[in-house]
């Protein structure tokens, strides 16, 4: 055991101290908004960092790449302009906030690299449609390689660890990497495809313990075309569910994943296999809450819930941040920004809210 | 017309992903998609690098290679460091081109895909937000989606967010300036030509299955066909 905890050492990385280009995710910023503002408010506001959020970013085409109505020609054109927007920023450090993206970079400049015909025809491309040039950038990191990096520094500035605060026994987490993390590229990961760290560091950093569940790599089942076409979500359901079988027996205290389509799958197939067949995967019918990792690390800095964007998520969150001790006010989770009740969502039939 | 094979070789991805496979079928034991359809992507590398045409050909029309969810697992743990998901990924493109991806009930669904995310990117500069994910069409999301979706801008501006609104911010409205660069883009690389070839082949297809075809989602028999039909023939 101690061995193949040690195997991870062998895949590290270069990551950017500062200065970064950051991308906006499509799936990240519409199912968890809050979590891309706490990333840029830790980068600036905690870690004193320089990032720049260019409202001319757009898509990688990363979704409809993988599920192949986006041709590769396309697709590393597109990637082209961002990188000539992060040119024009005076930056070279890219940010993707995606795991998808992520891997889309990777497979882009790992292309160019190999194929430098390709990359001519992409220089190519990008000048005829748009007049733009563009650089390869010095480094391409996940933003879970940032908060990874900078752990130890947050853990000081932390207001709460991951510890039951009535037993004082670390908490129990799940940690899940986005298949495209690290699965395509390991060398572009930290701690490789087998045995991934970048979530292992967090959590271990900040007083929890990590769950070593046999599916513990098995995919979420977003699987792309095989969620995006309604009669094929049974594919999506059937892996994610295979994962909470798996870990069940470890009775986890919550889930955490550094790609946003994993957070959300893993959230609304528990609630999904709740009202079909009324499994949970938790002692109390309220299942096992699914959260960000900038999530996890804000409710750790001491940042409103709330204001985070823990209330979007189907499996509530308040067990979590009781079992830890975080104080909120029950009276604001469903205010909007202009200070309006905005009414409680309907209960699920099965699934305890 | 060329040989298919030499058509996928025109692909550098095909190159890339299928070197020399010795078919061990690590590929398949690892598999989320064999694990759940009818799928053994150790077959399909053995299929391919035996350059029979009318195999190759046969594949292009079925729904075998529509199964592959690119987890991309398969790349991980290839001894040889082939990456069958990127084989599969050169398979579907040229199904497309060719108009064999109607002939199975999984290559028809491009359509909606084409219709839905392909549609986004070109329109919004994503490939989705929270107006794209109707509740009606995403019974999982559960109802504190259904919540967050009525108070889209109440919710994410609180949350840090610039719904719909110019200037940075999560969910802000991408300028139209770059929403034109996205489109020439896609006019220049062929991302266009792909989607006018998936939206052509798919129309024939519908008058052939005598299913009404639109432009529009909402009232399109033939999107909702192709969305939601499942024959369940496609496990082991």
């Amino acid at each position: 055991m101690e061995i193949k905890k040690q195997y991870w050492n062998e895949y590290q990385k270069e990551i950017a101290q500062d200065d970064y280009f950051y991308e906006r995710s499509c799936i990240r910023q519409t199912f968890f908004p809050g979590s891309e503002a706490t990333f840029l408010k830790i980068l600036r506001d905690e870690l004193g960092k320089k990032i720049v959020d260019d409202p001319r970013i757009h898509t990688c085409t990363g979704i409809g790449y993988h599920s192949d109505i986006v041709p590769f020609d396309t697709t590393m054109a597109i990637c082209a302009r961002l990188f000539s927007l992060m040119n024009g920023a005076g930056l070279k450090n890219y940010v993707p906030s995606c795991v998808t993206s992520f891997g889309i970079f990777n497979e882009v400049v790992e292309t160019w690299k190999h194929f430098p015909e390709e990359l001519e025809k992409t220089r190519e491309n990008l000048r005829k449609a748009t007049g733009r040039e563009f650089e390869i950038p010095d480094n391409i990191a996940h933003p879970s390689d940032i908060i990874y990096n900078f752990r130890k520094e947050l853990s000081r500035k932390m207001k709460y660890r991951l510890v039951n605060r009535e037993t004082g026994k670390p908490l129990k987490v799940v940690e899940h990497i986005g298949c495209h993390y690290s699965k395509i590229f390991s060398k572009s990961s930290i701690g490789g495809s087998e045995f991934p760290h970048v979530l292992v560091g967090m959590i271990e950093e900040w007083g929890g313990e990590v769950v070593d569940y046999p599916e513990r790599r098995h995919c979420c089942g977003f699987g792309f075309r095989n969620y995006l076409v309604m009669a094929n979500r049974g594919y999506s359901i059937a892996n994610s569910k295979k994962k909470f079988e798996s870990m069940k027996p470890y009775k986890p205290d919550f889930i955490v994943s550094n790609c946003p389509g994993c957070t959300m799958f893993m959230d609304r197939w528990q609630y999904t296999i709740a009202e079909m067949e009324g499994i949970t995967y938790d002692e109390y019918g309220k299942g096992i809450p699914v959260l960000t990792y900038e999530e996890m690390t804000g409710m750790l800095l001491g940042y409103n819930p709330w204001d985070i964007g823990m209330q979007v998520h189907q499996v509530q969150t308040e067990q979590l941040l009781d079992k830890i001790g975080i104080e909120y006010d029950p009276h604001d989770k469903y205010i909007g920004v202009s200070g309006k009740n905005l009414g409680v969502p309907e209960k699920p039939k099965n699934l305890v809210v | 017309m060329p040989k298919i094979y030499d058509l996928l070789l025109e692909d550098v991805r095909f190159r890339e992903g299928l070197t020399a496979c010795m078919n061990c079928g690590i590929c398949t034991a690892i598999c989320p998609a064999a694990e759940f359809y009818n799928y053994d992507p150790r077959k399909i590398c053995n299929l391919v690098q035996s350059k029979d045409e009318e195999k190759i050909e046969a594949l292009l029309k079925s729904e075998t290679i529509w199964y592959c969810g690119q987890c991309m697992s398969c790349k991980t743990r290839c001894p040889r460091g082939n990456a069958p998901g990127l084989v599969i990924q050169v398979l579907r493109k040229l199904s497309q081109e060719l108009g064999y991806f109607t002939e199975s009930e999984k290559g028809r669904q491009q359509y909606a895909i084409n219709r839905t995310i392909g549609e986004n990117i070109v329109t919004i500069g994503y490939c989705v937000t929270v107006e794209k994910i109707v509740p009606e069409l995403h019974p999982e999301q559960g109802p504190v989606w259904d919540w967050y979706y009525q108070h889209a801008e109440e919710v994410v501006d609180r949350l840090g967010g610039n719904y719909k609104k110019d200037g940075p911010g999560a969910l802000r409205m991408i300028p139209h300036e770059s929403i034109l660069e996205i489109q020439k883009i896609f006019e220049v690389t062929g991302g266009a030509k792909l989607s006018d070839t998936i939206e052509t082949f798919s129309e024939e297809k519908a008058k052939d299955m005598d299913i009404p075809f639109n432009s529009a989602i909402e009232g399109n028999d033939y999107f909702m066909h192709v969305f939601t039909k499942n024959s369940n023939h496609h496990q082991k």
